[in-house]
């Protein structure tokens, strides 16, 4: 009887997008930002880019390796993780430092605790965090060639004036991927367009962000201010490809909402009242942490009883 | 105003073009027919017929043996070969009645079809279920079951599921283009049952013809009208259509007449006018032949207990060797893996593939993109209920709304990480509904 049909249960056929296509897509939508950092911030750049992600690719093919489980980098997921992190770094870097970076956010963050989809939270922010506490010298180094003064935030918050234009461009200090923010807007609209992502997190997170600023920042509203938080520090790179992490964010569309507000409010916190003029980064991994209570409070209802319309 | 609809669903590629515009072809058996007692929820019909009988087209074999059940007949001429089990499309073996068929087609004395207005509610009912009717859409609940709610008077719409919205079947296209006198005299005879109902043809908008067609027909009928919905799988699921329709939602545990609806399909309510109108029991159905496997994808009108493999033959055979044959639509339809089973009153199309999306597609684990929640029309969270169900968690299973899945297959169509979502939950399903069966 070879001519026997497959059998299996329904549905019978399924949709094209798989786990590789999206974490390719998001490596495209990434492209921008890196290669504005690469042109900002030259040679040094790129070279810190192909380390992180050739270190987070090879970690996890040889834990996998040695734990004889199958190899998983053909999803790109390391890759994703790889880029993340070096477009956090600052061009300054010595290699080793995305060594480590890369090492930790596969090795301790995602892999120890079960690989793909069960890491707690972003590998590439938990390796960035666990790198600031640990070499803030090296991690707080913006001092290039081209800009010798303070990253814009840290500039803002020291009360100095900042140039807008500049920052929406890119052409400041900062970390490789995310001084540019119109770089940043275009690949975020190239998943929103994919529909990779949606505007569930990134808007609840910069309207709550922008009204905390209102509220709490001092300036009322006063639109360069405004501008000058949205487009410094991490914001955009974390509001469109970092909060919106599937692993790492609420199921739920409602605790998406409610994910998006709380990192706005998390992240003015850190920025207004915080020592640092950063904070994206730990108001995301904090973000992280809560996931699991956010998504128990807001299960939705079923269809028929009461969760039709929503 | 907003397009009549509901939240979640999917939009597959629907694969309706390779067969939409084949006019209905009536297809002769040549082989045996084999007529599975069970081809209907509830309690397997009585054979009223023994090996070596002959039989007549359109005399009853088998009656019904509970209240939930349904009665089944001959669909042709010939001699009854057996009355063993065979195999069906889910795989199980059915006990079954096997008929020789002896080509000659030769027809029992119809009774004399009593005048519409003579006959009384009773009557009417008694004459659906006499017929052999089911819900022709896939479940094969009995209708006349559907038409008897406790209190008819409150039921305020009866509506026609004409969504189709299953991709590649085009059944129920070709009938409401075909037939639509009948469809809109069953939809009559069934409103005469209410009172106090209007009747609704529910027609998704990728059929912007029927709905002209059936507007058009149905202009001076007070009580009818037609609904155009928005194309997206799965609007035909019952509970799904009466929200789009009414905006009352039902939950699993209700039935349609609580939400003061009577829901039936295409097929279905044709069979409804032929048994009251006509005096025909049921006895044919259409079904769809298609896939890229098939040389010409067709609409058959089928009697019955037609062998599946001829169904093939009638449609040209194979151009290329299928991998995946599929009874019913790919969403909720059975793979089988081999043609040699009977037609029965549920089966709506034979889909043939050359490849299987399933098998190629390795699982991986879940990255939780959200994506089966916002695909899910049931508002259940596929992802959660799969964990449960694959760590045989029954209270979690239960307090997550399990049960109010309704198997519709969107969770594992838009999986990225291609996991069997629906599999899992639906056996899960299958487990506690068997168990609460017991209680």
């Amino acid at each position: 009887m070879s001519d026997l049909m497959k059998v299996s249960s329904n549905p019978h056929i399924r949709s094209k997008v798989t786990t590789k296509s999206i974490m390719l897509a998001v490596v495209v939508a990434l492209l921008p930002a890196a290669g504005f950092g690469i042109y900002n911030f030259g040679l040094d750049a790129l070279i810190l880019i192909l380390v992180t992600i050739a270190t987070t690719v090879l970690t996890e093919y040889l834990y996998e390796k040695a734990m004889h489980k199958p190899v998983t980098i053909g999803d790109f997921s390391a890759v994703v993780t790889g880029l993340l992190l070096a477009l956090n770094l600052p061009s300054t870097a010595p290699w080793w430092i995305a060594v480590i970076g890369g090492v930790f956010a596969i090795l301790v963050v995602k892999m120890l605790f079960g690989g793909l989809g069960q890491n707690f939270m972003n590998p590439a922010l938990g390796a960035r965090c666990f790198l600031l506490i640990s070499y803030t010298s090296i991690m707080c180094n913006f001092q290039t060639d081209t800009y010798t003064g303070a990253t814009p935030l840290a500039a803002l918050k020291a009360g100095e004036d900042v140039n807008i234009l500049d920052m929406v461009i890119g052409r400041t200090a900062g970390t490789i991927g995310e001084t540019s923010m119109i770089a940043i807007v275009i690949g975020a609209c190239f998943l929103l367009l994919l529909g990779v992502i949606d505007l569930r997190i990134p808007g609840t997170y910069l309207v709550s962000f922008i009204i905390f600023l209102i509220l709490f920042g001092g300036h009322g509203v006063d639109p360069a201010f405004i501008s000058a938080h949205l487009a410094g520090g991490g914001l955009m790179l974390g509001a469109f490809f970092m909060a919106t992490d599937y692993v790492t964010r609420p199921i739920t569309k409602k605790g998406q909402y409610l994910y998006g507000i709380f990192l706005g409010v998390l992240t003015g916190i850190f920025r207004i009242f915080g020592p640092s003029a950063e904070g994206v980064s730990y108001a995301i991994i904090i973000g992280n942490l809560i996931v699991p209570l956010i998504e128990k409070v807001t299960l939705p209802k079923a269809f028929g009883k009461g969760g039709e319309r929503s | 105003m907003a397009k009549l609809t509901f939240i979640g669903g999917i939009h597959p590629y629907d694969g309706k073009d390779l067969s939409k515009d084949k006019p209905i072809r009536e297809v002769l058996p040549k082989g045996d027919l084999v007529y599975p007692l069970s081809q209907h929820i509830g309690a397997p019909a009585n054979p009223i017929v023994k090996k070596g009988d002959r039989v007549l087209t359109g005399q009853k074999i088998a009656e019904a043996s509970g209240f939930v059940s349904s009665p089944i007949y001959a669909t042709v001429s010939g001699t009854v070969k057996a009355i063993e089990p065979r195999r069906v499309v889910t795989g199980d073996n059915v006990m079954s009645i096997v008929v020789e068929n002896d080509g000659l087609y030769e027809e029992v004395e119809w009774p004399e079809v009593r005048p519409f207005e003579e006959l009384t509610r009773e009557d009417k009912i008694n004459i659906i279920k006499e017929a052999g009717i089911v819900g022709m859409g896939g479940a094969g609940f009995p209708t006349f079951i559907k038409l008897s709610p406790k209190e008819p008077e409150k039921i305020e719409y009866v509506i026609v599921n004409c969504a189709e919205c299953e991709p590649y079947l085009t059944s129920d296209y070709r009938k409401m283009l075909e037939e639509p006198d009948k469809l809109i005299g069953g939809l009559k005879v069934s409103l005469s049952l209410f009172e106090n109902a209007r009747g609704i043809l529910a027609v998704e908008d990728n059929k912007p013809d029927c709905i002209e067609r059936l507007r058009e027909l149905t202009k001076d009928e007070p009580k009818i009208a037609v609904k155009a919905l928005k194309t997206k799988y799965p609007q035909g699921s019952e509970r799904h259509l009466i929200y789009a329709v009414t905006g009352r939602a039902i939950n699993s545990s209700q039935l349609p007449a609580d939400a003061g609806c009577v829901v039936n399909n295409v097929d279905t309510v044709i069979a409804i006018y032929n048994a009251v109108m006509e005096g025909r029991p049921l006895m044919h159905r259409i079904v769809t032949v298609t896939g890229d496997a098939i040389a010409e994808p067709c609409n058959f009108k089928v009697r019955i207990g037609t062998n599946y493999h001829e169904l093939v033959e009638e449609a040209g055979g194979f151009k290329t060797p299928p991998v995946k044959i599929v009874s019913g639509g790919p969403m909720m339809g059975f793979g089988i893996f081999d043609l040699d089973v009977p037609t029965t009153k549920t089966s709506s199309a034979l889909l043939c593939m050359t490849k299987d999306d399933v098998s190629y597609m390795e699982p991986s684990a879940c990255i939780n993109c959200g994506k089966c929640v916002e695909a899910c029309p049931g508002r259940v969270v596929p992802r959660l209920l799969a964990d449960c169900a694959e760590h045989y968690d029954e209270e979690g299973f239960l307090k997550n709304n399990g049960m109010e899945c309704c198997e519709c297959g969107c969770c594992s169509y838009v999986c990225p990480a291609k996991r069997p979502l629906t599999q899992v939950i639906k056996s899960m399903r299958k487990m506690q509904l068997a168990k609460k069966k017991k209680k």
